[in-house]
């Protein structure tokens, strides 16, 4: 099992015909998703590799029933893509775009908040349960199908994660990177709430960042509905205040938003929080081990 | 990206936020200029982007022109030391001069966005002038908050209910409540990710005035604001910085003396974090970004090893878009052009990783091959001590 993404995925890629989605529609195919419409204003009626292309996100859904949207358009436009998708009755988007204005994506939030539309991201890696389904820019073979569920707000970050978990032969249910963005579709909580639902994912690897808060609020959520055991690690202890540190999102602000809060909010629910970004994995083991019966 | 009060004050100008009479000078004769302009008693403010002049003798009274001219002979040049400039100080290039204000109320009002329910907020304070992260934590219910629905944006009701909260006299009532709205308006109108005046001011004669403006640009939506990129002042950043975002690289420098050199921001603060835990300093945040071809490499290994307190490098890649033997192609070029005589330790994992290490093996050029993070971090940390 996996959540929100498996071999049931009708993929649909927002802007196929640009650089990166040509790209990465090639290595999702290759993956094994099933990549069933492209959409691109215009070019109705082309075919990339033999995926057919549409004008409208609406004309795609009606064509071939795809059910997920990944959207590789640039930033002034993202907005009124994901909103698009949105309309068009796409049950998930996943929003790789990096630099989306703040006020696009409020009113984007706001847009969405009445329909049955889940946005990831933007400017995120993507998801992807392994073996199933890859719907992102992140490299497909460093996965490993399993039982462990990944939440991150970084991109290479995770993948390190990732890495070093598949290599103390750890698999993944699914990886979600919710995006570097102040504001984000979905956030620490619903994720978990995912994976304390689903059955095969037996531990939670959760990695946050400075700025905002959401690691505090997650912790909250965390005590009194998570009964699965998590790891946790954040980025960012040695970041300066003021100073973006690449991400939008990541920024101590006003005193607040630091690695140091974050990390005791969530030691103080229990998580088990990694200092070092190199131990992760192995920490996960140790938790795996503790907790077989 | 950050402006200066003086920038501020115009774009409040033009969204009708009252502000006090005055005006920005570099020399001494506009100093005069302005102040005789005025009339009367004025104050001499330093025009640097941090925050807590007044402390550090950044805002001075004067009484005439003439020793307006006297205080801002001064001041120009002089470093001005804050508790947010570090202990070198920030230049002050200008100043402003403005009318000096009797003072009945100082309150405060800021905008933001709260990221937890995802739209923009006001705050507004009966605690102005002072640290509002202070009042925050020790008297959070002296705080009042409107969130805006970005679907009708702030309402009436609202800026009201703010006004209403600040006690303030029934004769400015309105005044107050239309502050905020404009004050809003310019928010939302600039693309802002913060507007603040601290503090904001009821004059004896019962006006509301922004004695202080502070706004921050969204990053992100500058491409629709052509005008204030004319406002960013290179003078108020590194100037190793400058250079790196030419190249669209995202560089921070710090004072440590290892320079990291990784791709992805998460991974970037990671690497940073685990040179401190393994007894070390980073000289810098870098993150070279998932696309980077290898002349974003070289270029972002010259600016790295400018800076002189760098006594090693520490290169962290995971390859995934951004495939090794690319990057690794893309030092080789570097250290070869440059004739670096510092250690540097290269770490590779992902896409294309055995090309990569064997690039660097067959350079020829002296790298230490790390395996693993925290492998890397002590390779580099110990290289730095002996």
């Amino acid at each position: 099992m996996s959540i929100l993404v498996d071999k049931d995925t009708r993929l649909l890629v927002q802007g196929i015909t640009g650089k990166e989605g040509t790209f990465h529609t090639r290595q999702a195919v290759a993956y094994g998703t099933k990549v069933v419409a492209g959409v691109t204003p215009g070019k109705s009626g082309q075919e990339l590799d033999g995926i057919p292309i549409f004008n409208t996100v609406r004309d795609a859904v009606d064509r071939t029933g795809a059910n997920a949207s990944v959207i590789f358009v640039p930033p002034p436009f993202t907005a009124d893509a994901i909103m698009e998708a949105g309309d068009s009755g796409i049950g998930l988007v996943v929003c790789i775009t990096e630099g989306i204005p703040t006020f696009d994506m409020i009113a984007v939030y706001r847009y969405l908040s009445d329909k049955a539309t889940r946005l990831i991201g933007p400017n995120c890696p993507g998801i992807i349960s392994p073996g199933k389904c890859k719907i992102g820019i992140m490299p497909g073979y460093i996965h490993k199908e399993g039982n462990v569920g990944v939440i991150s707000r970084s991109g290479t970050l995770t993948y390190e994660v990732v890495a070093q978990l598949t290599r103390l032969g750890i698999g993944q249910s699914t990886c979600i990177g919710i995006g570097g963005d102040p504001i984000i579709g979905t956030n620490f909580i619903e994720c978990l709430q995912l994976f304390e639902a689903d059955k095969d994912t037996s531990a939670i690897c959760m990695i946050g960042e400075i700025g905002g808060t959401a690691e505090e609020e997650a912790a909250e959520y965390i005590k009194e509905n998570v009964t699965k055991p998590v790891v946790g690690f954040i980025a960012g202890m040695t970041a300066p205040t003021g100073r973006r540190m690449g991400h939008a999102g990541a920024i101590i602000a006003g005193g607040r938003g630091t690695a140091k809060e974050k990390i005791e909010a969530l030691e103080s629910v229990g998580v088990n929080v990694c200092m070092s970004p190199a131990e992760i994995g192995k920490r996960v083991l140790e938790v795996l081990d503790k907790n077989k019966f | 990206m950050k402006i200066h009060e003086y920038q501020a004050k115009e774009i409040f100008k033009r969204y009708g936020v009252p502000v006090p009479k005055g005006g920005m000078a570099c020399t001494l004769a506009e100093v005069r200029r302005i102040a005789e302009d005025i009339s009367g008693p004025v104050v001499v403010k330093a025009q640097i982007h941090a925050g807590g002049r007044g402390k550090g003798g950044g805002v001075r009274l004067v009484n005439s022109p003439s020793e307006a001219e006297e205080i801002a002979e001064k001041m120009i040049g002089m470093k001005l030391v804050t508790h947010q400039t570090g202990p070198e100080g920030r230049e002050v290039k200008k100043v402003m001069i403005e009318e000096k204000m009797e003072i009945d109320r100082e309150l405060y009002i800021g905008i933001v966005i709260d990221r937890a329910k995802s739209r923009p907020v006001i705050m507004v304070s009966e605690e102005g002038g002072v640290e509002i992260e202070e009042v925050a934590t020790r008297r959070p219910e002296k705080i009042l908050k409107e969130t805006v629905d970005p679907a009708v944006g702030v309402m009436p009701f609202q800026t009201m209910r703010l006004a209403f909260g600040l006690n303030l006299d029934k004769a400015i009532i309105k005044d107050a409540s239309s502050f905020i709205t404009r004050l809003y308006h310019l928010f939302k109108g600039e693309d802002c990710s913060l507007a603040e005046v601290n503090p904001l001011v009821i004059t004896s004669d019962k006006r509301i005035v922004a004695l202080d403006a502070k706004i921050n640009f969204d990053d992100n939506a500058m491409y629709r604001h052509k005008d204030n990129m004319k406002l960013r002042d290179l003078n108020e950043e590194d100037p190793l910085e400058i250079e790196a975002s030419k190249y669209n690289l995202n560089y921070i420098k710090l004072d440590g003396n290892i320079g990291c050199m990784v791709n992805g921001a998460g991974l970037a603060m990671a690497t940073m974090d685990i040179i401190k835990l393994a007894g070390g300093e980073p000289a810098n945040f870098l993150d070279v970004g998932g696309g980077a071809d290898s002349e974003m490499v070289e270029n972002a290994f010259k600016i790295l090893i400018s800076d002189k307190n760098v006594k090693a490098v520490f290169i962290n890649i995971f390859g995934g878009i951004l495939r090794c033997d690319v990057l690794a192609t893309g030092v080789v070029e570097a250290v070869k052009k440059m004739e670096v005589n510092i250690p540097v330790i290269v770490r590779l994992e992902g896409t294309n990783m055995e090309k990569g290490s064997e690039i660097l093996r067959e350079s020829g050029l002296n790298f230490i091959v790390a395996n693993g993070m925290a492998d890397a971090a002590e390779k580099v940390v110990k290289s730095v001590i002996c």
